[in-house]
C-alpha cells in the first residue's frame, strides 16, 4: 500500500484519478495550491487507486493522506 | 650463517610480518564482509587509488599484539586522477574497526600529513567507535579522539575532506562524517547514529530498527547528514573519484578545467519553461540545457529537492548550481532548503568554485509549521552564506523571485556579478494576486457584484504586472541584462571567463555571528 500525502499546508486544486483506476509510477495524481503555486503529487508506485481523501478545494496540512494507492 | 642467509632471514621475518598484517582481522570477518557485500579495506584501497598504488604509514602499529593489524586502521597516500590525496581507511575486520590509542594517533598523523601536503583526504569509515577497553589511551588526552574532530574543523575549507561511509560510524565516530565537505554513503551497510537501537531501547524506550535509526537512505533523504546515495561499494569508489576531479588540492590552487563539453541534445529553454508563474517545471531539464553533457554532480538529491544543488561544468569549466525545483513544493524555500543550500554555498566559496543561481521562487514557506522551526533564523543562514561568498557570483532570474526568495538567490543588493533576466523573469515583494489580495482586500470584499469583483481584481493585477515589468526592472538598472534563453549558455561561459580574476578582500574582523 502506497499513500500520496500532501507535500506541503495548502488546497487540493485538482484531483487527477478516480477511485478503481489503474495508475504508473510517476502519474500526477492530485495537483495542490499552495503559496499561489500548482504543485503535481505523483504516484511513487504502479497499481490502483483504492482511495482518495478530500475533495478539490479542500484545505489539507502537510504529510494528510490523500490518496492511497494497492500495488 | 652468512651475510646472505642473515638477511633472507630478516626478510622472511619483515615479510612474514607484512603478510600477516596485510590479510588483516580474523577469517570469520572476512566472510561477514562478503555476506554483506563489503570489500576488505586493502581491496577498497586498490580501487580507489590510480593504479591501486599508495605508501602507507604505521602499517606495524600493534604489531606485537596478534589480534590487532594496523590497529584496525590503514593510512595511506596515493593519486586519484593524477592528483596526491591522503586517506585513512577503517579496517572493520579488526575488532569491528574499533579506535584503540595507535589507531588514533595514525589518524592524526594522516591529517598532519595532509595538511603539510595540502592535498585532499579522504575518510573510508567503518567503525564501531571507540575501543572502550582502551579509553583512557584514546578518548580523553590532548591527542585523543577529540583531536581528529579539532583537526578536521582546522583542515575545513583548507584541503576537500570527503567521506565515504561504507559500515558504520557510531557515537562519537559519526562526527567524522559531519564534519566533512561531502558524505557518500552506501545503501543498506552504512549508518551513522549518536546511539545505537540497542541503546535507545535500554536508556529512552524506543524501539527502532538500524536503518530507521541511523540507515543511509535516512540520512540522505530526512537527516541531510549524507549527500549522495549508492548502491555498491564499487560506486561508491567512483563517486568518489569523480567529486574530486572538481575540486582544487587546497583552497588557494586554482579552479580544475577540464575539456569544454557540449549540451544534452534536448528542447531549448524557451520550450521548457512556462510562460505562467504558478505552472510546474522540471528545473533539471533546464539545467541540462546550460552545461556541459554529464557534467553534473549533485549533492543532496535527496534531500529537500525543492531545490537542486549540483556541480557542473560549463564550457569545462566547474560552477555550482542553486537552482529552485519548481516542480517540488513549487520550488519554496524551507527550513531543510536553507541548509542545503547554504552548506552548498560554503563549499564551492572555500574552493573557488563560481556560483550560478537559477531563481524561480515564490519565497520562503509561511505558516506555523516553519515559523516554529526557526524558518527565519534558516532564512537568515543562507543569506549570510550567499552574502558572504566571494567567488564569482551570477544570478540568473528565470520566472519569479519574490520576496526574500530573491534575496536568497543572490538577488541584485547582493553584489552578484550580474543579475541576469529571462523573457519571462518577475520579480517583486509578492506575486500579483497575492499583492492585490493584500492591498485591496477591503476593497474588493465591498464590492458585491460578483463579476464587477473579478474584474476590479483582474484590473488591479494587470496594472500590478506593468509596475513589475522586466523591461522596466532593466530600464532602472535593478538587472544588468535581459537574456534569450537560447542564448543563457553562452552568455554564462562568457561571464565566468571573464570573472576569473575577481578578488574581494576580506573584512577586518575574525568572522560574522553566524545566525544558526
Amino acid at each position: 500500500m502506497h499513500e500520496v500525502k500532501a507535500a506541503m499546508a495548502g488546497t487540493i486544486f485538482s484531483i487527477e484519478v478516480k477511485v478503481g483506476e489503474t495508475i504508473t509510477k510517476g502519474q500526477v495524481v492530485i495537483i495542490m495550491e499552495s503559496m499561489k503555486m500548482e504543485i503535481p503529487l505523483e504516484a511513487e508506485i504502479d497499481g490502483t487507486v483504492m482511495a482518495i481523501n478530500g475533495n478539490e478545494g479542500d484545505f489539507v496540512n502537510e504529510d494528510d493522506v490523500l490518496v492511497t494507492i494497492q500495488s | 650463517m652468512t651475510n646472505e642467509s642473515t638477511k633472507t632471514a630478516y626478510n622472511a621475518r619483515l615479510e612474514e610480518i607484512i603478510a600477516r598484517i596485510s590479510g588483516g582481522g580474523p577469517e570469520k570477518y572476512h566472510q561477514k564482509l562478503e555476506e554483506q557485500g563489503k570489500l576488505f579495506v586493502r581491496e577498497r584501497l586498490g580501487l580507489l587509488f590510480d593504479e591501486g598504488k599508495y605508501v602507507e604509514d604505521g602499517k606495524l602499529a600493534n604489531c606485537e599484539a596478534d589480534d590487532l593489524p594496523a590497529d584496525g586502521v590503514v593510512t595511506a597516500t596515493g593519486k586519484i586522477n593524477g592528483q596526491t590525496v591522503c586517506v585513512m581507511a577503517n579496517d572493520s575486520t579488526v575488532k569491528a574497526g574499533s579506535w584503540g590509542a595507535r589507531t588514533v594517533e595514525k589518524i592524526i598523523r594522516i591529517q598532519e600529513i595532509a595538511e603539510k601536503l595540502r592535498v585532499p583526504l579522504l575518510y573510508l569509515v567503518d567503525s564501531a567507535g571507540a575501543r572502550i577497553t582502551d579509553q583512557l589511551d584514546m578518548f580523553p588526552n590532548r591527542r585523543g579522539a577529540g583531536r581528529i574532530f579539532h583537526n578536521q574543523v582546522r583542515l575545513s575549507g583548507m584541503i576537500p575532506q570527503v567521506c565515504i561511509l561504507f559500515g558504520s560510524s557510531a557515537a562519537g565516530g559519526a562526527y567524522i562524517p559531519a564534519f566533512c565537505d561531502v558524505v557518500i554513503m552506501v545503501e543498506g551497510n552504512a549508518s551513522m547514529y549518536l546511539g545505537s537501537p540497542r541503546m535507545a531501547e535500554k536508556v529512552i524506550g524506543e524501539k527502532v530498527t538500524l536503518e530507521e535509526m541511523g540507515g543511509a537512505r535516512m540520512h540522505c533523504t530526512v537527516s541531510g547528514c549524507g549527500d549522495v546515495l549508492v548502491d555498491n561499494e564499487e560506486q561508491a569508489i567512483v563517486e568518489a573519484r569523480r567529486y574530486l576531479s572538481y575540486f582544487p588540492a587546497h583552497y588557494e590552487a586554482p579552479p580544475k578545467l577540464a575539456k569544454a563539453g557540449r549540451v544534452k541534445e534536448g528542447r531549448q529553454l524557451e520550450e521548457i519553461i512556462p510562460e505562467h508563474q504558478n505552472a510546474p517545471f522540471d528545473m533539471y531539464e533546464a539545467i541540462e540545457q546550460l552545461v556541459d553533457e554529464n557534467s553534473l554532480f549533485e549533492i543532496k538529491r535527496l534531500f529537500a529537492p525543492e531545490v537542486i544543488t549540483t556541480l557542473a561544468r560549463i564550457e569545462g569549466r566547474p560552477v555550482g548550481v542553486i537552482a529552485n525545483q519548481p516542480k517540488v513544493k513549487g520550488g519554496v524555500l524551507f527550513v531543510d532548503s536553507a541548509d542545503k543550500v547554504t552548506k552548498f554555498i560554503t563549499l564551492c566559496d572555500a574552493f573557488s568554485i563560481p556560483l550560478l543561481f537559477l531563481a524561480d521562487v515564490p519565497g520562503f514557506m509561511i505558516g506555523t509549521k516553519v515559523e516554529r522551526q526557526g524558518i527565519i533564523r534558516h532564512g537568515a543562514k543562507l543569506i549570510m552564506a550567499m552574502s558572504s561568498a566571494t567567488v564569482p557570483k551570477i544570478s540568473v532570474i528565470v520566472r519569479k523571485a519574490y520576496g526574500a526568495g530573491l534575496y536568497a538567490m543572490a538577488g541584485p543588493a547582493f553584489e552578484p556579478d550580474v543579475c541576469i533576466a529571462l523573457p519571462t523573469a518577475q520579480i517583486a515583494v509578492m506575486g500579483p494576486e497575492a499583492a492585490v489580495n493584500a492591498v485591496y482586500s477591503n476593497k474588493i470584499e465591498a464590492i458585491t457584484d460578483p463579476k464587477e469583483r473579478i474584474a476590479f481584481s483582474k484590473e488591479k493585477i494587470e496594472e500590478y504586472k506593468q509596475e513589475i515589468d522586466i523591461y522596466k526592472m532593466a530600464s532602472e538598472l535593478i538587472i544588468d541584462e535581459i537574456v534569450a534563453p537560447h542564448n543563457l549558455r553562452s552568455v554564462l561561459a562568457n561571464r565566468f571567463d571573464y570573472y576569473e580574476s575577481k578578488v574581494i578582500a576580506r573584512s577586518p574582523r575574525k568572522h560574522p555571528v553566524y545566525p544558526v
